[in-house]
């Protein structure tokens, strides 16, 4: 040991000399942009999903109502609430919220005497809500998925020859991906017209469990196999995966769960309906409302007959949906599951003709109307009195019974919803075999932006060889000398409703085109065809603007006599499955009540 | 002149359990508790000391204080859930758990981080490592009186705890790397920095060299005290600094590199007698490797790329049956996570094995008897253990 050990480390004190490292006072120092403080949302943004509160391990987040903020579509109105005595401040709740409403300040530290202080709503209360942001996660979330798994489908050129189900349905292995992305939040279930437990039955695909995804389809949809190829699926409109990528293809894999279970696994599942009650309930129209309604009563043990006029059952969901979107097998086997459970089907019984209201209502002990949308409106421009001149929902109707159609090499659509999309790509199809190439020019009022039809269907028709005119404003069918339709005359719409909101259409005329075609399809909407009812009982009813007036649980004016479906309330097969729910709820108390006050 | 000799003769032989038969009516012993809360204690343990005169005569090492049943309360979380909390596993190294943890998984999940991520989790390590260091060297020094050291390295350790704050957005838990890669990219002008900090870090090691490895009252206190018999190495489950300061050139990153260690260039530092100072110039040597490769990486790691991997819905993630043990060089020696799953959506069974459990209590305890009661701190200190690692 040498004396330049013992004074080496004398030389140290030079820092004696230097400037003091420690921070008298930390608070007040800004911390780092990314630094993980107190939590900041954007309420706005927010849609109450509760990702956050379902990813804490912690259980320091709470999902509350909170005063001006109300539940709505795709968004439950809850806000989370944060308890700092529990929370460890690892913003997962950042990275896996949906919307990235959820953020952190960059606050480093917080001194309150009062504990209650430290569990709040962020972005409501405190100070901080407005300071600088601290941590974000990098990016779109990462944690649950952002892409959609594709459904393999035919290519344009394959489909428009023929009628043949276009989407192919998804493989376990597809299914089990896409299943995964769900974040089981449940706003879905709130959209759904008919409260399907979706985040359940995708949780059984998750589990390859299909006999109980069906046992769960069939609690609220026996309409499941169509819905899962046809519905509207506002559920998607409302998932909450919508906000940072594609939503949930809860449609599909409503449908693969169907693929999953044979047809005879299916009655098995479901179970024997309930011992007879002796009750009979007469249905008119065999469409997804009125048959619906027959499930839920038969699965009750009443008798149930429904009275269809046309030679098969289905209603809209097969006259009015072309088979390349619902194949008619797919449509039958769910009809079949309700005729299993003892339901009674008269086709080619029309009612009003074979048998009339008061028979039904002499026979049963309730009569259930659920007749549908089935005459076509007219735009009534000149014109359209004639030969050359048809209407959708016509065609669409003869076209399933196999009928031979009028056919034309250039044929122009009026109307911009599913329908007028449905005859499109239908009459391509015929246009195709018939002539080898699509001649069809679809008009709307509605600019692109704005479409009724589905944004898939847009794509799929142009895919096809339609070629579609938005914002023109039907003015004249244009016929030669001989009365032949030579095409259809129209002004580019400026506006479609006036200042009230009332349906008032403005054109700018001087913007005027000649869409060519010998045939004219009118697709603008529908009515319903009342004339069974006869004089008598039309006059008895109330109405409410042409239609059947009923209350919230689809009685009538009448004590024996239901309407639901498209007939009254509308406007799609899942809206119409939840209405028969609901009306055969109503009937159900009716009967039941009878039953105590005998 | 300060040379101690114990000597066991005077003292009564060991049982047949291997304890010593002692009467403390007799006046001549004393108990003595080091710890929990005592300067010379690395963390939350105590150290149950019999001593005879300045001597101890037996070291019994007790623990518990900080058990918070980690590997249990995983076993009740998802597996994003657990990403959270496995950092809190080791407070002042917290970076080797989250590696572990979401290397095992991905190894299970059959996910494999980006190559962004390997490099942004090989620096995470080696910052953690540096950080560790200056624990380290501040309480070795602070173990045996010179206070001063304690504090620069606090200060530099603060430095760098600017950094991770900057990089991960937080400054002790820094959850950052999650299973399937990390949260984020490096923010612009890091690496300026960094090197800052690493040039302040340099010039007070410098400083440490002089005040204390150069030291003749610190050479005196540590040559020579709490020498492990390299024999033990094995039986002891002796891993890491040190081993390495027995001659042992033992590393993981050397001989299973893992993460991109097989693309940096580094020696793995030994020593030869050890002992205390030996023990404290393996890592001294260590702190630069750290820093070096702190610079190797931020070299040549690439600028951008994906930080994650495409992983499953972490709300129901479910990984196949299976087991792993991912393990790597902490700054302590070997850190490993065992984990077993079930094909369900949480962890069937998590085991950490950390260094200190076998350091810091049969070691420990091996070396204790027979040394003098002021150098216990020392000796304790030199075996770098952490007890929040032994208790899990």
């Amino acid at each position: 040991m040498g004396l330049r050990e013992v004074l080496t480390p004398f030389t140290v004190w030079k820092h004696v000399f230097d400037d003091p490292v420690t921070i008298k006072q930390p608070i007040g120092r800004p911390a780092a942009e990314r630094y993980r403080g107190f939590h900041q949302n954007d309420l706005d943004t927010c849609i109450g999903c509760g990702t956050c509160e379902a990813i804490c391990q912690n259980g320091a987040i709470d999902m509350v109502a909170v005063a001006g903020y109300d539940p709505e579509k795709g968004n439950s109105g809850l806000k989370p609430q944060i308890d700092y005595g529990r929370c460890c401040w690892c913003a997962l709740c950042v990275d896996v919220c949906m919307t990235g409403s959820l953020t952190m300040s960059n606050e480093y530290t917080w001194v309150d005497t009062d504990p209650d202080a430290f569990r709040f709503v962020p972005g409501l209360e405190e100070p901080w809500k407005d300071d600088e942001e601290g941590y974000e996660r990098e990016g779109k979330r990462v944690l649950s998925g952002i892409e959609r798994i594709h459904m393999e489908e035919m290519e344009p050129e394959a489909r428009i020859g023929n009628f043949d189900e276009i989407v192919a349905g998804y493989s376990r292995a597809e299914a089990i991906l896409e299943a995964d992305r769900c974040v089981e939040c449940g706003l879905c279930v709130a959209t759904c017209p008919a409260h399907m437990s979706i985040p359940d039955y995708i949780a059984a695909v998750r589990d390859q469990d299909y006999d109980r995804g069906l046992q769960l389809l069939y609690e609220t949809n026996p309409f499941s196999e169509v819905c899962g190829r046809v519905c509207t699926h506002k559920c998607e409109g409302s998932c909450a995966a919508l906000h940072e990528g594609d939503p949930i293809a809860i449609r599909w894999l409503k449908r693969h769960i169907i693929d999953e279970v044979p047809f005879d696994r299916r009655i098995e599942l479901i179970g024997q309906p309930a011992e007879p009650t002796g009750r009979k309930v007469a249905i008119i129209g065999a469409g997804p409302a009125g048959l619906t309604a027959a499930f839920d009563l038969a699965r009750a043990g009443h008798g149930v007959v429904v009275y269809e006029a046309l030679a098969h059952a289905g209603g809209m969901m097969r006259y009015g949906i072309p088979e390349y979107r619902l194949p008619y097998d797919a449509l039958d086997r769910d009809i079949g599951v309700i005729e299993a459970m003892g339901v009674e089907i008269r086709t080619n019984c029309r009612v009003g003709r074979d048998v009339t209201m008061d028979e039904l209502r002499r026979d049963h002990d309730a009569v259930v109307l659920t007749i549908g949308l089935h005459m076509g409106r007219s735009t009534r421009v000149p014109g359209t009195e004639g030969a050359g001149v048809e209407k959708a929902v016509d065609l669409l109707r003869r076209i399933t019974d196999g009928e031979k159609v009028p056919l034309a090499e250039q044929i122009v659509v009026i109307g911009g919803g599913n329908v007028a999309m449905d005859i499109a790509r239908s009459m391509a199809r015929l246009q195709k075999a018939e002539f080898g190439k699509v001649g069809i020019t679809l008009t709307a009022l509605e600019d692109i932006d704005h479409f009724l039809a589905d944004p898939e269907e847009v794509v799929e028709s142009r895919e096809e060889g339609v070629k579609i005119f938005d914002a023109r404003g039907p003015q004249e069918v244009m016929r030669d000398a001989e009365g032949k339709v030579t095409g259809l005359r129209t002004w580019r719409v400026k506006s479609i409703f006036d200042a009230e909101g009332r349906f008032a259409p403005a054109y700018d005329q001087s913007d005027e085109r000649v869409h060519a075609g010998s045939m004219v399809i009118e697709a603008i909407g529908q009515a319903a065809d009342t004339s069974l009812l006869g004089a008598a009982l039309t006059e008895a009813l109330e109405w409410n603007r042409g239609r059947i007036k009923i209350d919230t649980a689809f009685r009538t004016s009448e004590p024996w006599l239901f309407a639901a479906g498209d007939a009254v309330k509308g406007p799609d097969v899942i809206s119409a499955v939840a209405d028969g729910h609901r009306v055969a709820r109503t009937v159900m108390e009716k009967l039941a009540a009878r039953e105590v006050a005998q | 002149m300060f040379s101690f000799k114990p000597d066991r003769s005077q003292y009564p032989a060991p049982g047949p359990d291997g304890k010593l038969q002692i009467d403390l009516e007799t006046g001549k012993y004393l108990k003595l508790w080091q710890g929990p809360n005592h300067p010379g204690i690395t963390g939350n343990m105590s150290v149950e000391l019999t001593v005879c005169g300045d001597e101890v005569v037996e070291g019994k090492t007790h623990v518990g204080y900080l058990h918070r049943g980690f590997e249990k309360l995983m076993e009740r979380r998802t597996f994003i859930q657990v990403f959270p909390i496995v950092c809190r596993v080791c407070v002042p190294e917290p970076d080797f758990n989250e590696y572990c943890y979401a290397a095992a998984v991905e190894d299970l999940a059959g996910i494999e981080a980006p190559e962004y991520a390997q490099w942004m989790r090989t620096l995470i390590l080696e910052m953690g490592r540096f950080n560790s260091y200056m624990m380290f060297l501040g309480g070795i020094g602070g173990a045996l009186g010179l206070g001063i050291t304690g504090q620069w390295m606090t200060y530099v350790r603060d430095l760098m705890l600017d950094r991770f704050e900057e990089l991960t957005g937080a400054r002790i838990y820094h959850m950052f790397i999650l299973p399937g890669g990390v949260r984020g990219h490096l923010p612009e002008g890091f690496e300026g920095r960094m090197e800052e900090v690493l040039d302040t870090a340099e010039r007070y090691l410098a400083d440490i060299d002089r005040v204390m490895f150069s030291n003749s009252v610190f050479k005196t206190r540590t040559k020579g005290v709490g020498v492990i018999d390299p024999a033990l190495f094995e039986p002891y489950g002796v891993t890491g600094p040190n081993a390495r300061a027995g001659g042992v050139a033992k590393d993981l990153r050397k001989d299973s590199p893992y993460l991109v260690y097989d693309q940096l260039d580094f020696e793995v530092a030994t020593a030869t007698d050890s002992d205390i100072f030996a023990r404290a110039t393996v890592r001294r040597a260590d702190v630069q490797t750290s820093i070096d490769l702190i610079r190797q990486i931020l070299k040549k790691m690439p600028k951008t790329g994906p930080a994650m991997a495409k992983i499953p819905n972490v709300l129901h993630w479910k990984i196949p049956r299976g087991e792993t043990y991912i393990k790597g060089e902490c700054s302590r020696g070997e850190y490993g996570y065992y984990l077993v799953t079930d094909g369900t959506g949480y962890p069937r069974r998590i085991n950490v094995r950390g260094p200190s459990y076998t350091h810091a209590m049969a070691l420990l305890e091996h070396l204790i008897p027979g040394t003098n009661i002021s150098d216990v701190a020392a000796l304790m200190v030199s075996l770098h253990t952490y007890p929040p690692e032994i208790e899990r």
